[in-house]
């Protein structure tokens, strides 16, 4: 295409970066034929055949909800929210002094703030599932174990939006209070605090928002909430009260969603 | 007021009370919260012993039952890679969709604004259960759960990118006589593909995550086993099989971060 | 040729953009368009291929009322006309060769240019017309690299890809330094004059449209205020177009 007469060759680099493209595209391709033909060979073609069947037999009990059983399934709601927010509060409090070790304008020692970086990073790696299995067998099955994980594993998130927020901070009003002699507490609570709060408030209740949906599935290793119903609901192949909870929850968050969105909006 | 200043606020006094009252009523929340979810703090701190025992019955990880966490691992892989693959592909029409630089008409517009966000409400456990009433157990529902999982928000996330482009650069490529299809590949392509290609990464990651459910509940996967292990209490397999994730997850992490730093 | 019939636009917030425009523009001319900002110009030019659309009247160009087309006749109206932009539009992150050749999109099918799969022909063409607004050798850089002047020669380009009967050029100096201005004026000029091709430029520089138009039209408030051959401006024409003095921002300066 481009040995075109009146066209000048092209130069090395846009050649060197074909080159690059190609081999992008062919590591692609290997990735793509590998994790196809294993899935295809995974699969299970004779589901397919019951399908029609499944449809016409599941999905209209899904949409004619059995209410019967509404006690429990609102408890176990409650209870999922309940795990969320005591754990993002936990996490939004916990988060606060690993924010200020994670902040560069906060620690004089690039070192030991790169330390409280890297903390964070390492407590964002773990998936909320791993947690939740370690705490429900080290203080048993329940509610806590859920309470303890959601708190780990959104502390490393809020703990990183923190220190972003304590880093765009204006330092002219820390060292003007430093120049009047005011203590480090004061400077704390009267410099910093300010400045900062509304947006770790909105920061939390934002994660709030992401906790609700990840307590859902703490209850799938015993560690509490709706998890453990969805499951046994499902096994038990009682569709209508599926369906129930499928509406109760997305209800749910929808309705938390807006809420927490007002308030964010009107925090910020 | 009749009440005189006896010492001066630097808030306004309506401004304390409301914030008082609020810090009250979350924190009344908050230990009303602890006593149903029956979290003791108290008991947990002075019993902290017994859990380290507890924790210490998962050591020293089984390694010699890494082989068999092996084939799982990689099906959890290639399952988010097909999933990530599919939500990449639809989420192309639907983003233009539900993008306004794209599309004039208020009520397509909204239309499926509201659809990625109905989307986006419904946590990836609903999807894997729901997916596997309907298909059976097997892999193939977790595919599905996680496509629409993801495709939910990547969606919003390129949507979003739509939003900001550059019209007038569309205008141009429209005044040459271009069709719709031609405008979207000259104009829209160049001007979105590094955060898209960004997007697509990330939203991998999250898959690879994600993929954890979906064993518990019959969807394929590395969950399954966790799963089995866990029920036969063999705390020391299941602690090597975590490892063995967690070490999974950090290298995919780690690569795609390094591949959407080039990129953008 | 172009010609608006008693042609009206009011935009759908009651704007009024055109008011009973009656004109004929010959093939070849060079016009240019004058008047102060919210005039109309952008608006004027923007009718001929469709960008806005009239409300009212008949606007004929190449003997086709062009106000009722749509989509692929609309296409195959903007395949003839090319416009210029005061902000280049070039597509930032694409090359210079790629913003060029994307002139080809009208005469070309979707599936071969969304595989690049363009013409020996039609490639010759594209970088004949960068050769032509000497810029030729920047052909594999990307479009945002260049300067103002630069890219607005790109986009001249671009449309001469597009190998139109009509250029259109909305306030194309706007955004250029004079000397800068003046050479983009100069590449239209002669292209005007050896293709014949139809030239209509917007622009509020009271000088360059003395300098450069065979004809000036004045506009103000939707309205054609003025119509003449440029010889038969003077000063005193604009104060009347523009409805108040000469101010010294209205001069773009020589080179
Ligand atoms: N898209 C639009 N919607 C509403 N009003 C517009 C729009 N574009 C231009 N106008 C209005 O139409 C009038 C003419 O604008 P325009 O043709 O851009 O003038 P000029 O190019 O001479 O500055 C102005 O009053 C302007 O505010
Ligand atoms: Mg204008």
């Amino acid at each position: 295409m481009e040995n075109n007469g009146s066209l000048p060759p092209k130069p090395e680099r846009l050649k060197q970066k074909r080159i690059r493209n190609l081999v992008i595209a062919v590591i692609l391709l290997v990735i793509y034929i590998w994790a196809f033909s294993g899935v295809i060979r995974a699969m299970d073609w004779s589901m397919l055949q019951k399908l029609d069947e499944n449809i016409r037999q599941v999905l209209p009990k899904l949409f004619s909800p059995d209410l019967t059983e509404w006690r429990k399934v609102f408890d176990k709601i409650l209870e999922t929210i309940f795990i969320a927010y005591a754990g993002t509060l936990i996490a939004a409090i916990l988060a606060v002094p690993f924010g200020f070790w994670a902040a560069k304008n906060m620690v004089k020692s690039p070192v030991w703030n790169t330390m409280g970086k890297w903390f964070l990073i390492l407590d964002r790696t773990f998936p909320e599932l791993i947690l939740a299995i370690i705490f429900v067998i080290s203080v048993g099955p329940g509610a806590f174990a859920g309470v303890l994980t959601i708190g780990l594993t959104a502390f490393g998130m809020l703990g990183k939006l923190y220190a972003e927020v304590i880093e765009s901070i204006d330092m002219k009003v820390v060292e003007a209070m430093e120049a009047n002699g005011a203590n480090k507490i004061q400077i704390l609570f009267y410099g910093i605090m300010p400045q900062v709060l509304p947006e770790f408030l909105s920061f939390a209740l934002y994660r709030f928002e992401i906790d609700i949906r990840a307590s859902t599935i703490l209850g799938l290793v015993g560690a509490g909430g709706i998890g453990t119903l969805i499951l046994i609901t499902a096994q038990n192949r009682n569709w209508p009260q599926l369906g129930f909870i499928i509406i109760s929850i997305v209800v749910v968050v929808i309705a938390i969603d807006y809420i927490s969105g007002k308030l964010r909006k009107r925090l910020v | 007021m009749q009440s005189t200043q006896h010492h001066i606020s630097i808030y306004p006094r309506g401004m304390k009370m409301r914030v008082t009252l609020t810090l009250v009523m979350v924190a009344l929340f908050y230990f009303f919260s602890l006593h149903k979810t029956e979290s003791d703090f108290i008991e947990f701190f002075s019993n902290l012993d017994v859990v380290f025992m507890k924790l210490l019955s998962m050591f020293p990880p089984n390694w010699d039952y890494i082989p068999h966490a092996i084939g799982p691992l990689i099906e959890t892989i290639q399952i988010a890679i097909v999933a990530t693959t599919f939500s990449v592909i639809i989420c192309i029409p639907l983003s233009l969709l539900s993008a306004n630089t794209i599309v004039k008409n208020q009520y397509v517009y909204y239309f499926f604004r509201n659809l990625l966000n109905l989307m986006r409400t419904i946590p990836d456990i609903l999807l894997a259960t729901l997916f596997v009433s309907l298909f059976g157990v097997g892999i193939l529902p977790g595919i599905l759960a996680l496509t629409v999982f993801s495709l939910g928000i990547l969606a919003k996330l390129l949507s979003e990118t739509i939003e900001t482009i550059d019209p007038r650069q569309l205008e141009a490529i429209q005044s040459t006589g271009g069709n719709l299809l031609q405008v979207i590949w000259y104009g829209v392509v160049p001007q979105v593909l590094p955060q898209f290609i960004s997007y697509g990464l990330y939203v991998f990651e999250l898959n690879v995550r994600a993929s954890l459910v979906l064993g518990f509940v019959g969807a394929g996967g590395i969950g399954s086993i966790i799963d089995t292990q866990l029920n036969f209490l063999q705390y020391k397999n299941v602690m090597a099989i975590l490892i063995l994730l967690l070490a999974a997850v950090i290298f995919i992490e780690t690569v795609s971060n390094f591949l959407r730093r080039r990129v953008v | 040729m172009i010609t608006f019939k008693d042609v009206s636009l009011v935009y759908p917030n009651g704007t009024q953009g055109l008011k009973h425009v009656n004109v004929t523009i010959d093939e070849g001319e060079f016009v240019v368009i004058v008047g102060l900002s919210g005039a109309g110009k952008s608006t004027f030019i923007r009718s001929i291929n469709r960008m806005v659309t009239p409300t009212y009247g008949e606007l004929y160009v190449d003997g086709e009322n062009v106000i009722q087309l749509q989509g692929k006749e609309l296409r195959k109206l903007r395949t003839k006309v090319g416009m210029i932009f005061q902000n280049y539009n070039l597509v930032n992150r694409s090359s210079v060769m790629k913003n060029t050749i994307s002139g080809r999109l009208g005469h070309t099918g979707t599936l071969r240019s969304i595989l690049n799969l363009y013409s020996k022909k039609d490639r010759a063409l594209a970088y004949e017309n960068l050769k032509r607004v000497n810029i030729e050798e920047y052909v594999y850089q990307r479009a945002d690299q260049l300067s103002g002047g630069q890219q607005q020669r790109v986009s001249i380009a671009r449309v001469l890809t597009q190998e139109p009967k009509i250029i259109l050029a909305d306030e194309p100096v706007a955004s250029l330094d004079p000397p800068t201005s003046h050479q983009v004026m100069k590449y239209l000029k002669k292209i005007n004059q050896e293709d014949h091709i139809t030239t209509i430029v917007n622009l509020h520089f009271i000088d360059m449209a003395m300098e450069y138009a065979d004809r000036i039209i004045g506009m103000r408030d939707g309205e054609i205020v003025f119509d003449g051959p440029a010889s038969e401006v003077t000063e005193k024409t604009f104060e009347e177009i523009y409805n108040r003095p000469i101010r010294e921002h209205d001069l773009r300066g020589s080179e």
